[in-house]
Order: C-alpha cells, then sequence, then structure tokens
C-alpha cells in the first residue's frame, strides 16, 4: 500500500527523540527559536532526507515549524523544590484517605509538585481564575419540580451492608490511628 | 463486511443483505477470535442478541429507527449502563451494577444500537495508555496486521504496541472490527489519543454539546463523551443523534442546529487553516511531523489559506491541565468510600479505617497518586499558589485559541501525539504520570477551552502504525469541523486494517462493493 513499504526497517523513537534534544539544546525560550533555526538547518536535513523518502520527496512546508518552538521550563527558573515534612505526609493522607504506601508514593508526589511549579513562570497578574467554559453562558434552568426519585430499593441494593432502609457504618467519630498503626491495619485488610 | 462504516453497513441492513442477529453474531464471533487484544471488559452476548432480534422485527417491517438500527456498538466501562456492569476498569468498581443508563447510551438505544459490551480502559479513565486497568492492558489490533509484522519483524506475544488512552479499549473494538462505534471519554485527549494511535477516527465534541449524565466523572469542567468511528459521516451522524440539551445534566447546552449529514463535496478555497507553531514540541517524531506537513500542503494546494499562527501558552497548557485534573479527581474521588456502592473492606473498627483501607484495596496507585497530590494542591496554604494560578492560567489558553478564532482562522491543523505507537515494554518504562504529560502534549489544550477537535487517521509510519492528526474548531462548530476532516479524510488514503487479512470476514464476502476508494493520494 502506498508509500509506506517502500521504507526502512524501523522508526527509530529514541534516536529521534534524542536528536531533538540535540537540536534545541543551545536554546531554550521561544525567542531564541530563530537562531537555532539557523545553526542546525544542516543537521536537520539528514533527517528530512529521511522523511522525503518516506512521503515520496515533497519538500517540508513552509507554515509547518521544522525544529521544536520550546523546551521544558529549565529547573533554575522554578522555585526550590517543595519538601513534604512528615506531620504533612499525616496529614494528606487522613485527608485523602488513601494512603502513599511506599517511599515511591511520596517521590511521586514530589515530582508532581515539581511539574507543577512551571506555572509560575507564567505572568497571570490581572488573569481572572476560569472555573467553567460556559461562564459566559446562563445555565439551562429547569421547572423546580420533582421528576425523579422513588428508587431507595434499587439503590440500597448497591450497598454491602444496610438494615431495612438504612446504610450501616462500623463505629463513627473515632479518628484515624496513627500511621504505624494505620500501616498494621491496611497489611491486615483484603487485597 | 466487517470493515463497512456504519452508513454502508445501515444500507447493508435496510437492503436485507445481511440481518442485524447475522451481523450481531459475526461481530460476537469477531470478538472471540480477537480476545488477546482484553479489548473488552463485558460481553454482552444475550443483550446483544435480543437487541438484534429486535432490530430485524422493525427492519422487517420496514420501520427502522435510524441509522443506527441493528448496528453494533461498543461503550467504555465508564458510563452508566442498566443493569451491566460498569467497572471504570477499578477494583473499586469490580461489581458495580448502576440501576440506570447514562444519557448517551440512552440514545443509543433508544435509536436500536446493538449493545456487543463493555470496553476496556485505564482505571477510572486515568492514563494515555490503557495500560494502567485492574483488568489488564489492551493491545492495539496493529501490532498484529501485516505491515507492523513484517517492518518490524515483530514477535507476536511480546512487540505488541499499546492502543494509548485512556479509552484504548474503544478504539481497539473499532480498529478490529468488532464494532461500527465506540463511545468513549474525552477530559485530556483520552479519545482521540487512541483514536491517533489505533487509525480511527475520534471526535471530541464542543464541552455541554454532549451529556455528561452517566459518566463516572473525571475532571468535571472538561470532560466530554468522545465519539470513535471509521469514518468522519459516521462520527456526524452518531453526533446528529447525541448532542442537545439533557435535564440531567446543568452543563449541557442547546445543539447549534440539527446536524444534517455532512456534504460529500466540501470547497477547502474558503477556509483558513492554521497551523500553530507551538504544535512543534520537543519529542514530536519526523515521521509525525512529516505528515502534518504533507496534510497543510494538501489543503494549500486544494487553495486552502494555511498560515502559521501562535498559541503562545502551549507549553503551558500540559501543566496546567496536571493541577486541574488532580485536584478535580481529589475531589470526585471522594464519592467512593465503600459505604453506598463499591468495594466496602473488611475492615470494620472505624467508619474512617473503613473508608481508608476500602480505598486502600479499592484504587491502583495511579488514582492514589492523583488523590494524594490534588490534596495536595487544594490544601488551604497551597490553593492560590497552585490551583488559582492553574484557573488563571486556563484561561490564558483558552483566550490564545479564542485571539486565533477571531482572527479568520477557520480550523486548526495539528499533530494528534508525538510518535505513533509504543511497545509496550517500552512504554511501560516510565510512569503514568510522566506518560501523561507527554502523550496529551497536544490534545488537552482543547479541553481547557472546552472547544471541539477530531483526529483523523492519516498515514502510517515506516514501523506500519497508525498517525493521526488533529484538527480544532471554535467552540459549537463541530459540523463545520467534520466537514474539513471528512475533506481530509478523503485525500490522506489511509488503509483500512482489513486490507491486511484476515480473508475469513473480507468485505468482499457479500460481493459487496468496496468502500469508497479513500487510497489514491
Amino acid at each position: 500500500m502506498l508509500v509506506f513499504s517502500l521504507a526502512a526497517k524501523r522508526a527509530c523513537r529514541g534516536v529521534s527523540l534524542k536528536s531533538f534534544h540535540l537540536l534545541t539544546n543551545d536554546g531554550y525560550s521561544i525567542t531564541n527559536v530563530e537562531h537555532i533555526h539557523r545553526n542546525t538547518n544542516r543537521c536537520l536535513q539528514s533527517h528530512i532526507t529521511n522523511v522525503t523518502r518516506l512521503s515520496s520527496s515533497r519538500p517540508h512546508n513552509s507554515k509547518v515549524p521544522e525544529v521544536a518552538t520550546w523546551e521544558p521550563v529549565p529547573d533554575h527558573q522554578l522555585p526550590p523544590p517543595a519538601h513534604i515534612p512528615a506531620d504533612l505526609v499525616d496529614k494528606l493522607e487522613r485527608l485523602a484517605l488513601v494512603d502513599f504506601r511506599t517511599k515511591e508514593g511520596l517521590a511521586c508526589l514530589e515530582k508532581a509538585i515539581r511539574f507543577a511549579d512551571q506555572l509560575h513562570v507564567v505572568d497571570t497578574s490581572g488573569v481572572e481564575p476560569m472555573d467553567s467554559v460556559l461562564e459566559e453562558r446562563a445555565l439551562n434552568l429547569r421547572d423546580d419540580a420533582v421528576t425523579d426519585g422513588d428508587c431507595a430499593e434499587e439503590l440500597l441494593h448497591l450497598s454491602k451492608k444496610t438494615v431495612e432502609e438504612y446504610f450501616v457504618a462500623p463505629p463513627g467519630n473515632i479518628p484515624l490511628p496513627t500511621r504505624e498503626e494505620r500501616a498494621t491495619i491496611l497489611k491486615h485488610s483484603e487485597l | 463486511m466487517l470493515s463497512l462504516t456504519i452508513k454502508e453497513m445501515s444500507l447493508a441492513l435496510r437492503e436485507g443483505k445481511i440481518s442485524p442477529t447475522e451481523l450481531c453474531r459475526k461481530c460476537l464471533n469477531r470478538i472471540k477470535k480477537t480476545q488477546h487484544l482484553n479489548a473488552y471488559i463485558t460481553v454482552t452476548e444475550e443483550l446483544a442478541l435480543k437487541q438484534a432480534q429486535e432490530a430485524e422485527t422493525r427492519l422487517l417491517q420496514g420501520a427502522p429507527k435510524g441509522p443506527l438500527d441493528g448496528i453494533p456498538i461498543a461503550v467504555k466501562d465508564n458510563f452508566c449502563t442498566e443493569n451491566i456492569k460498569t467497572t471504570c476498569a477499578s477494583r473499586m468498581l469490580k461489581d458495580y451494577t448502576p440501576p440506570y443508563n447514562a444519557t448517551v447510551v440512552q440514545k443509543l438505544f433508544d435509536q436500536g444500537a446493538v449493545l456487543m459490551g463493555k470496553v476496556n480502559m485505564d482505571e477510572f479513565a486515568m492514563g494515555s495508555g490503557s495500560t494502567d486497568g485492574a483488568f489488564g492492558p489492551v493491545r492495539n489490533p496493529w501490532s498484529y496486521a501485516a505491515p507492523y509484522r513484517e517492518q518490524t519483524g515483530a514477535a507476536p506475544d511480546s512487540d505488541w504496541v499499546i492502543t494509548g488512552g485512556s479509552s484504548g479499549g474503544s478504539a481497539a473494538a473499532v480498529a478490529s472490527l468488532t464494532s461500527y462505534l465506540a463511545l468513549g471519554s474525552d477530559t485530556g485527549g483520552s479519545s482521540r489519543n487512541p483514536g491517533a494511535l489505533c487509525g480511527v477516527v475520534a471526535l471530541k465534541p464542543t464541552y455541554g454539546l454532549l451529556s455528561r449524565h452517566g459518566l463516572i466523572p473525571l475532571v468535571n469542567s472538561m470532560d466530554v463523551p468522545g465519539i470513535m468511528t471509521r469514518s468522519v459521516s459516521d462520527a456526524a451522524i452518531v453526533l446528529g443523534i447525541l448532542q442537545g440539551l439533557d435535564i440531567r445534566d446543568s452543563t449541557t447546552i442547546p445543539a447549534p442546529s440539527s446536524l444534517t449529514e455532512l456534504p460529500e463535496y466540501f470547497d477547502v478555497k474558503n477556509i483558513c487553516v492554521g497551523i500553530p507553531k507551538e504544535y512543534h514540541a520537543p519529542g514530536l517524531s519526523e515521521e509525525n511531523l512529516a505528515q502534518w506537513s504533507r496534510v497543510a500542503d494538501m489543503f494549500e494546494r486544494a487553495g486552502a489559506q494555511v498560515k502559521q499562527v501562535s498559541l503562545p501558552h502551549t507549553q503551558y497548557s500540559i501543566v496546567c491541565y496536571h493541577v486541574l485534573c488532580h485536584a478535580e479527581v481529589a475531589s470526585n474521588m471522594a464519592r467512593f468510600d465503600g459505604l453506598e456502592y463499591g468495594h466496602r473492606s473488611e475492615v470494620d473498627i472505624s467508619t474512617e479505617a473503613m473508608y481508608a483501607s476500602s480505598r486502600h484495596e479499592g484504587f491502583n496507585d495511579v488514582v492514589r497518586g492523583r488523590i494524594l497530590s490534588g490534596n495536595y494542591f487544594l490544601l488551604k496554604q497551597n490553593y492560590e499558589h497552585y490551583f488559582v494560578k492553574a484557573q488563571k492560567v486556563r484561561r490564558l489558553i483558552a483566550d490564545d485559541f479564542k485571539r486565533v478564532f477571531s482572527s479568520g482562522v477557520d480550523v486548526l491543523l495539528t499533530p494528534t501525539t508525538l510518535t505513533d505507537a509504543a511497545c509496550y515494554s517500552d512504554f511501560t518504562q516510565e510512569d503514568n504520570r510522566t506518560r501523561s504529560t507527554q502523550e496529551d502534549v497536544f490534545t488537552q489544550p482543547v479541553n481547557m477551552a472546552g472547544l471541539p477537535a477530531v483526529s483523523v487517521p492519516t498515514a502510517l509510519s515506516r514501523r506500519g502504525l497508525p498517525i493521526g492528526l488533529q484538527l480544532i474548531g471554535p467552540t459549537l462548530q463541530d459540523q463545520k469541523l467534520l466537514s474539513v476532516a471528512k475533506w481530509m479524510e478523503q485525500r490522506v488514503g489511509f488503509p483500512s486494517i482489513s486490507d491486511y487479512g484476515d480473508s475469513s470476514e473480507s468485505r468482499n464476502d457479500t460481493g459487496m462493493t468496496k468502500r469508497e476508494q479513500t487510497s489514491a493520494v
């Protein structure tokens, strides 16, 4: 079918990623793109030869940028990494009602925060937060009348423990035990 | 036969070339044959045969309900289906059977569609590979097609490639010819990403056009049901059926017009195609770039105005998405406590302990991780710094699109993904969070702004795997977007998977005409 079968054996995802790194190594902001562009044109040619063979010797469309136009925000532009103290770990686990389980869980949170820190590079002074893309529309209102309900039976069916028309919970008002004790409980909980 | 479009199959059913029951059995057989893909969590054989029988009666009476009557469909397992398990690919909901249908599912049933089953995904739709569900990863059907096998000499059971995600089961079901339509969901690209990697059309409609009632929420301000089909015209048919106000979802908006069929010939001379330069992101493969360039050329040669535009905040969109998504996830996942529905732990010493252990047992690491970071971003001391900051960046991203569309651009052309599909073994070298930030880079900005976008299969890569390109339109211009997409589809020459073997199910087995030739460039 078409030109594909003519092409080389295997696309090297790793290679193409690496080479893009090379291409953009000497500049990291959008304003530097022109500069990168000039400097790496020759290097890029070798890639393009490959591509053109693939798509039947068509020159690159001038509107489509030939090299990446941005790079991830470099580390030194970010605020210092957040530190998660032990009491915060405990607080989060109590709030979220899930546990970190392992050290990797905590490392994952730290990475997530680090990633989010890139937001602070963006100037948002004078910008209103946006909750919804429908903010300019009036919400559709319906008549204030009961249209649904009478399905208690069906809903109670979905619960593991009920008595008459009640959901049954274990004893309440008992705060979660300490982290260590929690770990033992979870170990004994059936997976 | 199985590789026809909905439009063609609908006609075949009306003309009596095949009956809905026969068709249903063929699809059920094919599901069995393609079990190794792990596309389905639940196959609803009994219901399918019953629905097919009903469709058959209607067709015999000459009174079909519409173009979907008797057509086999698949539904992602995060849409509620009455009396059919809806698991979200999670242990938390593995025994959950909803007492109601999601609005979009009900609408499909009302049209006589035949449900083949509920399809696999990443747990609670959190992921971009369909590798992180409680029922195992989904395999890309193209892993087993001749182009990939021949180009890479891959071994069948080790070198299979991922479907993308999170609606990987939906994409695999349509691509492997077991259903003509699949519902996916799209919060940050979850329909378009697997659509691109599996070579199917994936539409993310304008936010609010399709009801979310009964779609188990991930990020309420971005979730939309996704439509996955084999042709753009089919996506338009389904959009026409599903769109519109729903009394049960206050975020729905009235449809701008009842969709009529897309024009067979659409003149692109009068349209302006924007090429957002920021969509050449680090890591874009040379092949995806070449396809982007090729299709830009195609538009240009046809007389469309093609111009480079800038969406300057694109780079920060994925970061913003990451914070908003985790925050909304933290809040949405709070409903799962083991008390009213879902998994309940045996730990019974206190309510809190029961909650914590049910959630510990029910959620995978990815879901737990997002709940924890979401809670972190929402802490009183972090709320302004992360959550509100992200909401501000969201406005900048939405404004970027507004500016471009008000400058006369009708549609934006971008890659859908950075590369073609990765081997499972390579993909899982990195964690879910890293992968999501890589994979969703071109898809989630649209969700931030609520715009319609569609991924159109464009070419096979040198590895013999699909590459898709994305078209983005202004809000509520879904129909025009699809008209442009159809124009593109007619010219790119993307092959059908059925061109490569499996002769037992070849489309010629009933002497039907070949699917409209789309392969001449």
